[in-house]
């Protein structure tokens, strides 16, 4: 029995498995420096993702989109709700509810974030902070080295500020130098937070050709896009974040287009 | 898990037996109103696992050094019980290391256990060479092979980033950042499995502040051990921590992900303490 259930996940022909099921997540940050106000970032939020696919997260600046990937990444508590993680050993957890010490185990391994803005420090060179997180897994420096060059070359950025601190870089090679970090070492789900946002035409395509390759691997993404074109090129499906969220598979939206 | 602290608290003067449930955070106060004992720590319970590194932030007098020094066991603990990576009593009990024998103790704290203080003058002994420090924590984790013990003070010397032609240099001639240099040597010569840091870099400048943390991040992913920071300084947290316990009163208040206490803050004082960073 066991045998045949585990040949069967590894044809490629087999349907796709789900990853992630976030169920009806909200979240209401009290503010006890101002009385105790509360305010809503998102609620009633539910969608789910299969392995190999990316979900676009859509909606207005302001809505609660970067939060919904916070949460997911427990940078976030949510009020009330599940996030149920399909882990590759076919258990499930919740990233609500299970501990600290779990998620720091998640982060490593299987749940990635490429954050809007580059956060490092001013001493690491561009080709240490993008190799860092593979060393982190056991890799040789020499090969996660190797590594991040070769995904620095496919980003666009050139050779010559490979030894230089990102910090200098312009805001568009801070980004890809963000994402070549965010995926360098081997992860299940990623979470995207603008991954293009202020990349000319020209790395954006790179950028989402990178993203391709990744969803061949079988890497389910979550990813916050405002322009249609590169939803309609990347996506399976979008989710609209509005006050009333509404799930819309990839074709909808091209008809509507 | 390497370390599990249950319900440990300390208390200062004679014990009314209510002082724990009149004091810490939801009251106010660290002083019992019944016979003025301090409770500098009031039931703290926290784990550690291998290779995790934990972060304590609070006010001065929040207790978070009297934590630290509880668990090295620079002092003794009113109450609770510390386990630390399996260790049993000869019943195959899990041994609460507060009660164990002298010898477990000191082996604890000679070879798994190191701790860094903010004043080297309590982490190093002034008497000794730097090599001699050095020498002398090797010594304490059981080694007796001289070439062996200098070759290790050699090396550790050089992964600090210091001349090893200073090795028979007195600490006193040492600046400030180089002697928290040499007390992190020290520390992690015994190849601890728990390094405690209280405040190791407060009071130096920027820029040796910023390489000492570097150098701690760096040997932690090379070697492998367990680490928990003591510091005001939430820049520092945020650089080294993974989790992130704050107390107040010398009770936790909360416990969560370095980034979810930095942007998620829950308890009133936690972002109180997140609002005031410059």
């Amino acid at each position: 029995m066991i045998n045949i259930s585990e040949t069967k996940t590894k044809t490629k022909t087999e349907t796709k498995t789900k990853i992630i099921d976030v169920q009806k997540i909200e979240k209401v940050f009290t503010l006890h420096e101002r009385n105790s106000t509360q305010v809503t970032g998102f609620s009633d939020v539910s969608f789910s993702v299969n392995r190999g696919d990316l979900l676009a997260l859509t909606g207005v600046s302001g809505v609660g989109k970067s939060s919904i990937l916070k949460a997911i990444y427990r940078t976030y508590l949510v009020s009330s709700g599940e996030i149920l993680f399909h882990r590759s050993d076919k258990s499930v957890v919740d990233l609500v509810t299970c501990s600290e010490s779990q998620i720091l185990q998640l982060r490593k391994r299987e749940i990635g974030f490429v954050t809007q803005f580059l956060k490092i420090l001013p001493r690491v060179s561009a080709l240490q902070a993008v190799a860092a997180p593979l060393v982190e897994t056991g890799v040789s420096e020499q090969d996660s080295l190797y590594q991040a060059a070769n995904l620095l070359n496919m980003l666009g950025i050139r050779e010559e500020l490979f030894n230089i601190s990102p910090l200098t870089f312009s805001g568009g090679e801070q980004q890809r130098v963000n994402i070549a970090r965010g995926v360098i070492a081997p992860k299940d789900l990623i979470l995207l937070d603008e991954p293009t946002a202020s990349l000319d035409e020209q790395s954006s395509d790179r950028v989402l050709t990178l993203l391709a390759d990744m969803k061949e691997k079988g890497i389910a993404m979550i990813g916050i896009f405002h322009d249609r074109k590169k939803i309609e090129r990347v996506a399976d499906k979008t989710y609209e974040i509005t006050r009333k969220n509404t799930e819309k598979p990839f074709q909808a939206i091209r008809e509507v287009a | 898990m390497l370390l599990e602290v249950q319900d440990l608290s300390k208390i200062y003067g004679n014990s009314c037996g209510s002082c724990l449930a009149l004091t810490g955070e939801e009251h106010g106060r660290a002083i019992c109103p019944e016979c003025a004992s301090v409770v500098a720590i009031n039931s703290i319970s926290l784990t550690a696992r291998k290779n995790e590194i934990l972060g304590i932030v609070g006010e001065s007098g929040s207790g978070k050094s009297t934590l630290l020094q509880l668990i090295y066991q620079d002092i003794t603990a009113s109450c609770g019980k510390i386990f630390f990576n399996g260790l049993t009593d000869d019943r195959n009990q899990p041994l609460n290391i507060l009660k164990a024998m002298p010898a477990t103790v000191s082996h604890l704290r000679n070879k798994e256990m190191s701790m860094i203080y903010q004043n080297p003058h309590l982490g190093l002994n002034f008497l000794f060479s730097a090599g001699g420090n050095i020498a002398q924590r090797i010594i304490g984790a059981g080694e007796r092979n001289y070439e062996k013990i200098r070759k290790g003070a050699l090396g550790f010397i050089d992964r600090i980033d210091m001349e090893t032609s200073r090795i028979d240099d007195y600490p006193e001639n040492f600046s400030g950042g180089q002697q928290q240099r040499i007390q992190i040597a020290k520390a992690l010569s015994s190849s601890p499995k728990l390094l405690l840091l209280d405040e190791p870099t407060t009071g130096l400048d920027v820029s040796v502040q910023a390489k000492i943390l570097d150098l701690i991040k760096e040997l932690q992913q090379e070697i492998g051990f367990s680490m928990i920071i003591v510091s005001h300084d939430l820049g520092v947290i945020n650089h080294l921590t993974d989790i992130t316990v704050v107390m107040k009163h010398g009770t936790l208040v909360e416990y969560g992900l370095t980034d979810q206490i930095l942007e998620d803050p829950q308890h009133p004082y936690t972002q109180l303490l997140v609002s005031s960073i410059l």
